[in-house]
C-alpha cells in the first residue's frame, strides 16, 4: 500500500510539469481576473476584447481566466506573459485597453503599454517590480498567496503549487497529531469570536456521538466584507483542504459547506472543486488510499445574517428558522443532529494546511503572541486603493490605512473608521495606532468581527452610520430574544429621530440605557454586538450627537432632513444647463437673469447636482441646518422667486 | 410584510395559475426530510422566481408539516419572496460601503422614477425593486444589480439611463417583430 504522500507526489508530478509550461509559455498567455469583482468590473469585455482583437490580427495567444487578487482599485486586472519579457500586470484594461495591448505589445512585442502597466510580477532589470509599491511590499500573502494566480477551475494547478500536501501528511500524521499541531500553532477562528481553533476540536474529537460533521461557515454576511467570497472563488481547493483536515482531526465523516445564495459563483467554484477532488481520490470514499471517507456537500444559505452563529446556523441545515440556541451545549459536542459538529470559518480552514505544511513554529513566528497569523481585511470606503489587504496580526490600523491602502482618496481628510461590520465599531483618528488583533480591537471598543473595514472622511455622519448599522441588525435580529428584538427598534427609532433633528438630550441618555439592556438580554453574539455601533461613535463623536440635537445641524451635511442645498449666483454661470437636466426631481430652475435656483420645497437633497456642475463654476451649496440658505423664507416658490431674482439682477 | 399580504389578497391571477400548475408536477420529485425543505424552496423559487402562496402550502402538505411552519421559515429568510419578480429585476446594494457612497439615495430615485416602493414589481412585471445587504463589490460603491449585470459607480442620473436602457431595448424589441411581420406579410 502506497502511503498517502507518495500517492500525492505521483499526483501532482504532472500537474507540475504542467504548470511549468503554463508560467513559460511559448506563445503569449494572457490571465485576466475573473471573480464576482473583476466580472463587475467589465472582465467579461474585457475577455471578448482580447478575443476580437487577437483574431484580427491573427496572433495565436491563450487566455486564462483566473480568481481575485484583490486589487478591486485596479480591475480588471490582466496578467500577460509574452515570451522574453517577465510577467507583467495592468490595471483597468477593458476592451478598448486591451485592443491597445494586443496592437502595441502582442504583435510584435515591442511597446509593453507603460501607461497601463502596475509592474512586473518577477524581479527584472526594466520594469518596476510590484515590491517597489506600498500596496504590495507590506502585505503579507499566505492565506492569498495563489488567489487570482492558479485557475480557481483547475485542481492540477492547485495541486501544482502544493496542494493537498497537508492533506496527505496529516493523513499519515492522524488526527490526533493534527489537532496537537493546531493547538500549538494558536490559530484563532477567523470568523470574528477568535476562539481557539484547536480547542473546538479537541473538545469535537473527545466528544461521543456519530456521525460527526465539520461545517465550513461561508454565510459571509457583513455588509463590507467579502474576503470568504473571493477564498472560495478564487481557490476553493485550499478551503476543501483544510475542511478535509479538519473532518480528518475530529473524525467526522461528513463535510458541509454552508455558502451565502448570493454568492453563485462561489457555490460554483467550491461545487466543482468538490467533483474534481473526489475523482482524483482526494475526498470521498479512501482518501489518498488511507482508509478515511469524507462526504463533501454545499448548502446554500438563504441570507439571513444570524446565521452566521453556530447554532442558528445548525437550526436553518435541519430546515427550520436560523434562530440561535442556548450554549452550553456547544455543537463541538451537540450540533447538527444532536452530534459532535464543528464550524469553522472559511479563513480559519484555508489557514490549516499552511499549518500543517509548515508547522506550528513557523506559524507563531508570524503575527502577535497571542493571535498569530494574518488577517484579511477588505478595506473599502473612502481610501486611494481599496480591496483586499492580508497583514500579518498587530500591524497598525494607521499602517494599514495611509500607507497599504494609499490614505484617503482626493485629499480629502480622515474621520473614522468602521470595523467589524455591524457588530463593530468606529473608531477616530486618536485611535489609529491600535493593533490590529483580536483583544486590542475589543479593548478598543471595535470588533474584529469578519474583517470588514470601511473607511469615512469627513463627509461622513458618525450618527447616521450608527442609525445605519442598527438599521441592519433591527432587520437581522431574529426575533427571539425580547431585548434584540424590541430595544433594537426603540433604537433604530431614536436615532432616526437624531437624524432628522427631532430628538431631545434626554434621548441620548435612553440610547446608553437601551444599550446596556440589550448587551445584558440577548442570548446570541448579535444582540450582545448590536449597540456597539452608537457605543463607540457616542464615545468618540458625542459632538456630533450633540450637535444634532442642540443646534439641528448634521456637521458633515449628511442627514438629509437638516442640511440644504443652493446655488451661489455669484459663481453661477448664465446658460449653463447641467444641473437642471441632472435633477431627478425637476426642483432646479432657471431664473429670469439664466442663473439657477432650487426650489427646496421639490428638492430631495441627492446632491446630484454638486456633481453636475462643472468644476469651474462650483457654485452648489450645501449647508446645515437648512435656514442657512440665503433668501429662504422669504420666497418660498420656484416662479416667484425667478421673477424676484431677476428684479433684484435688474 | 405589507407586500406579502397584499400578494396573497391578490385576485387570481392567469399567469400564477399556471406557475402553481407546475409547481404541482414538481412536488412529488421533492425528497420529505425536513432538512431537505429549505433547498426544495430555494430550487422552486430558482425555477419560477418566486413562491406563490399555493405553492408553499402544496410544499407543507408534501412534507407533512403545518403550513405556518413552512411559511415561517420561508419568510425567515431574506432570499425568498413571493411576489413575481419583474423582467428586469433591479437589486440596488446597501451594503455599508454603499450606503456611505448615497446608496440609498439610488434607491430613493429608482422609487420615483419607477413608481414602486422597493419589494414591489410594477403593474406591468417590467421591473421590480429590491434592497440587498451587500453583492460583495465595495470598492464599486454604489452599485445596483439589473438582472445579473452589475452597475458599477451609480448616481441617481444613472438610474434613468438604466431604466430608459431597458425601455430602448424593449421598444427596439417590438420594432424588430414588427418589421419581421410586415416583410412576411410581403411573402405572403
Amino acid at each position: 500500500m502506497a502511503r498517502p504522500t507518495e500517492l500525492l507526489a505521483s499526483l501532482a508530478a504532472p500537474a507540475r510539469n504542467e504548470w511549468g509550461k503554463i508560467r513559460q509559455p511559448e506563445r503569449p498567455l494572457i490571465t485576466v481576473g475573473n471573480a464576482t469583482c473583476g466580472r463587475a468590473a467589465g472582465s467579461g469585455d474585457t475577455i471578448a476584447g482580447f478575443r476580437e482583437a487577437l483574431a484580427e490580427k491573427g496572433i495565436g495567444a491563450d487566455i486564462r481566466t483566473v480568481g481575485c487578487m484583490g486589487h478591486c482599485y485596479a480591475e480588471p486586472l490582466v496578467t500577460i506573459h509574452y515570451p522574453g519579457f517577465p510577467p507583467l500586470l495592468y490595471q483597468k484594461i477593458g476592451a478598448g485597453e486591451a485592443r491597445v495591448l494586443v496592437n502595441s505589445f502582442l504583435v510584435a512585442g515591442e511597446d509593453p503599454c507603460f501607461e497601463y502597466l502596475i509592474g512586473a510580477l518577477e524581479p527584472n532589470d526594466t520594469f518596476p517590480t510590484l515590491m517597489d509599491y506600498p500596496r504590495y511590499l507590506y502585505e503579507k500573502r499566505l492565506i492569498m498567496e495563489h488567489c487570482g494566480v492558479i485557475e480557481p477551475g483547475s485542481i492540477d494547478q492547485y495541486l501544482a503549487v502544493g496542494g493537498y500536501r497537508a492533506l496527505a501528511r496529516a493523513l499519515e500524521q492522524g488526527g490526533e497529531r493534527v489537532v496537537e499541531e493546531i493547538t500549538a500553532a494558536k490559530l484563532r477562528g477567523r470568523g470574528g469570536a477568535g476562539f481557539p481553533a484547536g480547542i473546538k476540536w479537541e473538545i469535537a474529537r473527545n466528544a461521543a456521538g456519530t456521525p460527526k460533521t465539520v461545517i465550513c461557515n461561508g454565510d459571509e454576511g457583513d455588509p463590507g466584507a467579502y474576503m470568504d467570497r473571493t477564498l472560495m472563488e478564487s481557490n476553493p481547493h485550499q478551503v476543501l483542504e483544510g475542511l478535509a483536515i479538519a473532518a480528518l482531526a475530529i473524525g467526522a465523516e461528513r463535510a458541509l459547506l454552508y455558502i451565502r445564495a448570493e454568492y453563485p459563483l462561489a457555490v460554483e467554484m467550491v461545487e466543482k472543486a468538490i467533483t474534481d477532488a473526489g475523482e482524483r481520490g482526494l475526498l470521498g470514499k479512501n482518501i489518498l488510499d488511507s482508509g478515511f471517507d469524507l462526504e463533501v456537500e454545499v448548502f446554500k444559505g438563504s441570507g439571513a445574517f444570524v446565521c452566521g452563529e453556530e447554532t442558528a446556523l445548525i437550526q436553518s441545515l435541519e430546515g427550520k428558522r436560523g434562530m440561535p440556541q442556548h450554549r452550553p451545549p456547544y455543537p463541538a459536542v451537540v450540533g447538527l443532529d444532536g452530534n459532535p459538529t464543528v464550524i469553522n470559518n472559511v479563513k480559519t480552514l484555508s489557514t490549516v494546511p499552511l499549518i500543517i505544511n509548515h508547522g506550528s513554529d513557523w506559524f507563531r513566528g508570524i503575527g502577535t503572541e497571542d493571535t498569530p497569523g494574518t488577517a484579511i481585511f477588505s478595506v473599502v470606503g473612502e481610501v486611494e486603493y481599496p480591496g483586499l489587504v492580508e497583514v500579518p496580526m498587530g500591524t497598525t490600523l494607521r499602517h494599514l490605512i495611509d500607507e497599504i491602502c494609499g490614505g484617503i482618496a482626493g485629499g480629502r481628510e480622515f474621520k473614522a473608521v468602521q470595523i467589524g461590520g455591524p457588530s463593530g465599531g468606529c473608531l477616530p483618528a486618536s485611535e489609529l495606532d491600535t493593533p490590529i488583533d483580536f483583544d486590542s480591537l475589543r479593548r478598543a471598543g471595535a470588533m474584529m468581527g469578519s474583517g470588514g473595514m470601511v473607511v469615512m472622511n469627513d463627509s461622513a455622519c458618525m450618527v447616521e452610520v450608527s442609525r445605519y448599522f442598527i438599521d441592519f441588525t433591527q432587520k437581522e435580529s431574529c426575533g427571539k430574544c425580547t431585548f434584540c428584538r424590541i430595544g433594537t427598534r426603540h433604537l433604530l427609532d431614536i436615532l432616526t429621530d437624531l437624524t432628522k433633528g427631532r430628538a431631545t438630550e434626554e434621548d441620548l441618555d435612553e440610547l446608553k440605557e437601551l444599550s446596556a439592556g440589550i448587551i445584558k438580554g440577548s442570548l446570541c453574539s448579535l444582540g450582545k454586538t448590536a449597540p456597539n455601533p452608537v457605543l463607540t461613535t457616542m464615545r468618540f463623536f458625542m459632538d456630533e450627537y450633540l450637535a444634532h440635537v442642540r443646534e439641528r445641524r448634521c456637521p458633515a451635511c449628511m442627514c438629509r432632513e437638516l442640511t440644504a442645498y443652493y446655488i451661489d449666483l455669484e459663481a453661477c454661470a448664465r446658460g449653463c444647463d447641467a444641473c437642471v437636466a441632472c435633477c431627478p426631481t425637476e426642483a432646479i430652475f432657471t431664473t429670469s437673469n439664466r442663473k439657477k435656483a432650487i426650489d427646496q420645497e421639490k428638492c430631495v437633497k441627492c446632491g446630484e447636482c454638486v456633481y453636475a456642475c462643472p468644476p469651474e463654476y462650483d457654485a452648489v451649496r450645501k449647508v446645515s441646518p437648512p435656514y442657512l440658505v440665503p433668501d429662504q423664507g422669504v420666497v418660498p416658490l420656484g416662479k416667484d422667486e425667478a421673477t424676484e431674482g431677476g428684479e433684484d439682477d435688474a | 410584510m405589507n407586500d406579502t399580504a397584499y400578494a396573497a389578497e391578490r385576485q387570481p391571477d392567469p399567469e400564477e395559475e399556471q406557475v402553481l400548475a407546475v409547481i404541482e408536477t414538481e412536488i412529488p420529485a421533492l425528497p420529505r426530510d425536513e432538512h431537505q425543505l429549505i433547498p426544495s424552496l430555494q430550487g422552486i423559487q430558482n425555477r419560477h422566481g418566486y413562491l406563490p402562496r399555493g405553492g408553499l402550502v402544496m410544499v407543507a402538505r408534501h412534507f407533512g408539516l403545518p403550513a405556518s411552519k413552512v411559511y415561517g421559515v420561508a419568510t425567515f429568510y431574506n432570499q425568498f419572496r413571493f411576489n413575481p419578480p419583474g423582467r428586469h429585476p433591479i437589486k440596488v446594494c446597501l451594503g455599508t460601503a454603499c450606503h456611505v457612497r448615497g446608496g440609498d439615495i439610488v434607491l430613493e430615485n429608482f422609487e420615483r422614477k419607477l413608481g414602486i416602493v422597493e419589494g414591489e414589481t410594477t403593474a406591468d412585471r417590467e421591473f421590480s425593486l429590491e434592497r440587498v445587504a451587500c453583492v460583495g463589490c465595495c470598492a464599486l460603491a454604489p452599485v445596483v444589480l439589473v438582472g445579473e449585470k452589475v452597475e458599477a459607480h451609480v448616481t441617481p442620473s444613472k438610474v434613468e439611463g438604466v431604466v430608459t436602457q431597458v425601455e430602448i431595448e424593449n421598444e427596439m424589441a417590438v420594432r424588430a417583430a414588427e418589421r419581421e411581420e410586415q416583410c412576411h406579410g410581403k411573402t405572403d
